[in-house]
């Protein structure tokens, strides 16, 4: 199974992004191998709306079934919920440290957004 | 003639303007409020309201019996609006531009459109004056398709006045696109002649003939007056910085009523704004 981890860096001692629809990279980690790989989401830092629907998007297509992340707003937290895939809200520093904690079940998982939408 | 009142810069006058010209008229006159994020223009005027109309703007509905998840809509969409998974789309009503595209593209022919509200239009006489403005519902992003739906409601062959809203983004376009002279209200501060000359490149981008009226002069520097020289930009009007004018501003009267030596200043600028629209578009 593969899970997607916010973060602005590509490897796993990167800092943990806290945002999902803005952040710079998703790392896709396969939980059966123990390999990554980073997926850029560079294209959402500058949208101006529609960032979480569309970061939604682009891990879904990765085939995740679970989301570790900061925060999930309204909007992307629909599409996710649509997409089959599970969210973990964390406030570890580090992709590493949110795998971890994942891995050892230490997450609750998130069954509303946690914060407001930017726009509307 | 349709005159719109615009100004770049928040607070410097243009719905003093717009009622105070409105007034001074004396003919039978439209005054459009195409400020619908924060309509003030009613406060100044007495009277009846006549009429509250519903705006809505046309939304994508899916009949999820016809769909077999193609994703066609949502690969259309730029806004994000329709989103799907293999599934019958989700629909984000507050991202849609309305463009249609979706009830297009969609070859199962399983999108149709429905009506969102995003406000209301409201008509209002005050003796010569038929005000008619825009109340965006509160949560609601999208200004222009109300301020068009407000336009809308124009005859053509009675003089307007549009008191746009402040900004040089879309809902000002869509306020002053298509008048025939925009009068840019200014205040002779640094921060006003700033955002002068953005409206100014603005309005030169939409061809219109335009004029600048500064509004409590006296209050800061030349540095608009020296602008508007050197852009070779007729200056219309000038508004001295006036406490009494301030005071019935604050009572919700008009200047040309309260003050009957202002009269004068509006009835100049008529004659101007006459002028000025005889030449035509640029």
């Amino acid at each position: 199974m593969k899970i997607a981890i916010t973060t602005s860096g590509n490897d796993l001692n990167a800092p943990l992004d806290t945002r999902f629809g803005r952040a710079p990279m998703f790392m896709i980690y396969d939980l059966e191998t123990k390999t990554f790989e980073v997926v850029d989401n560079e294209q959402n830092l500058n949208a101006a709306q529609g960032a979480g629907i569309q970061s939604a998007q682009n891990i879904a297509r990765q085939g995740v079934k679970a989301l570790v992340t900061g925060h999930c707003g309204p909007k992307a937290f629909r599409v996710l919920e649509a997409a089959g895939i599970k969210i973990y809200n964390t406030s570890a520093a580090t992709v590493s440290e949110a795998l971890e904690l994942y891995v050892a079940g230490n997450l609750a998982e998130s069954t509303n957004a946690d914060v407001e939408g930017h726009w509307v | 003639m349709r005159i719109a009142i615009a100004s770049g810069k928040g607070g410097t006058g243009k719905t003093t303007v717009s009622v105070n010209l409105a007034r001074t008229m004396g003919v039978p006159v439209q005054l459009l409020d195409c400020d619908v994020e924060e309509p003030n223009t009613h406060l100044f005027l007495k009277g009846d309201k006549v009429k509250e109309e519903i705006v809505t703007i046309p939304i994508p509905q899916v009949h999820e019996a016809l769909c077999d998840g193609c994703g066609e809509c949502s690969k259309f969409c730029e806004y994000h609006a329709i989103v799907t998974f293999g599934t019958a789309p989700l629909i984000f009503p507050e991202m849609c531009h309305s463009c249609g595209g979706c009830t297009r593209v969609c070859p199962k022919k399983a999108i149709t459109e429905v009506g969102r509200r995003i406000g209301v239009v409201e008509t209002m006489m005050s003796e010569s004056i038929t005000l008619i403005g825009g109340r965006l519902d509160v949560g609601v992003a999208m200004a222009p398709p109300l301020i068009r739906a407000v336009k809308e409601r124009l005859q053509k062959d009675i003089p307007a006045i549009l008191d746009a809203p402040p900004g040089t983004s879309c809902p000002v376009i869509a306020a002053i696109r298509d008048t025939d002279l925009v009068l840019l209200v200014t205040e002779p501060t640094p921060f006003g002649l700033n955002d002068l000359s953005l409206a100014v490149d603005m309005v030169r981008e939409l061809k219109i003939p335009f004029g600048v009226i500064v509004n409590r002069m006296g209050s800061g520097d030349d540095r608009v007056h020296i602008y508007c020289q050197k852009e070779a930009i007729p200056l219309l009007l000038e508004i001295p910085d006036d406490r009494k004018i301030a005071e019935s501003y604050s009572r919700g009267i008009l200047m040309v009523d309260a003050l009957p030596e202002y009269r004068e200043f509006f009835e100049s600028l008529m004659e101007k704004i006459t002028k000025l629209g005889k030449k035509g578009r640029t």
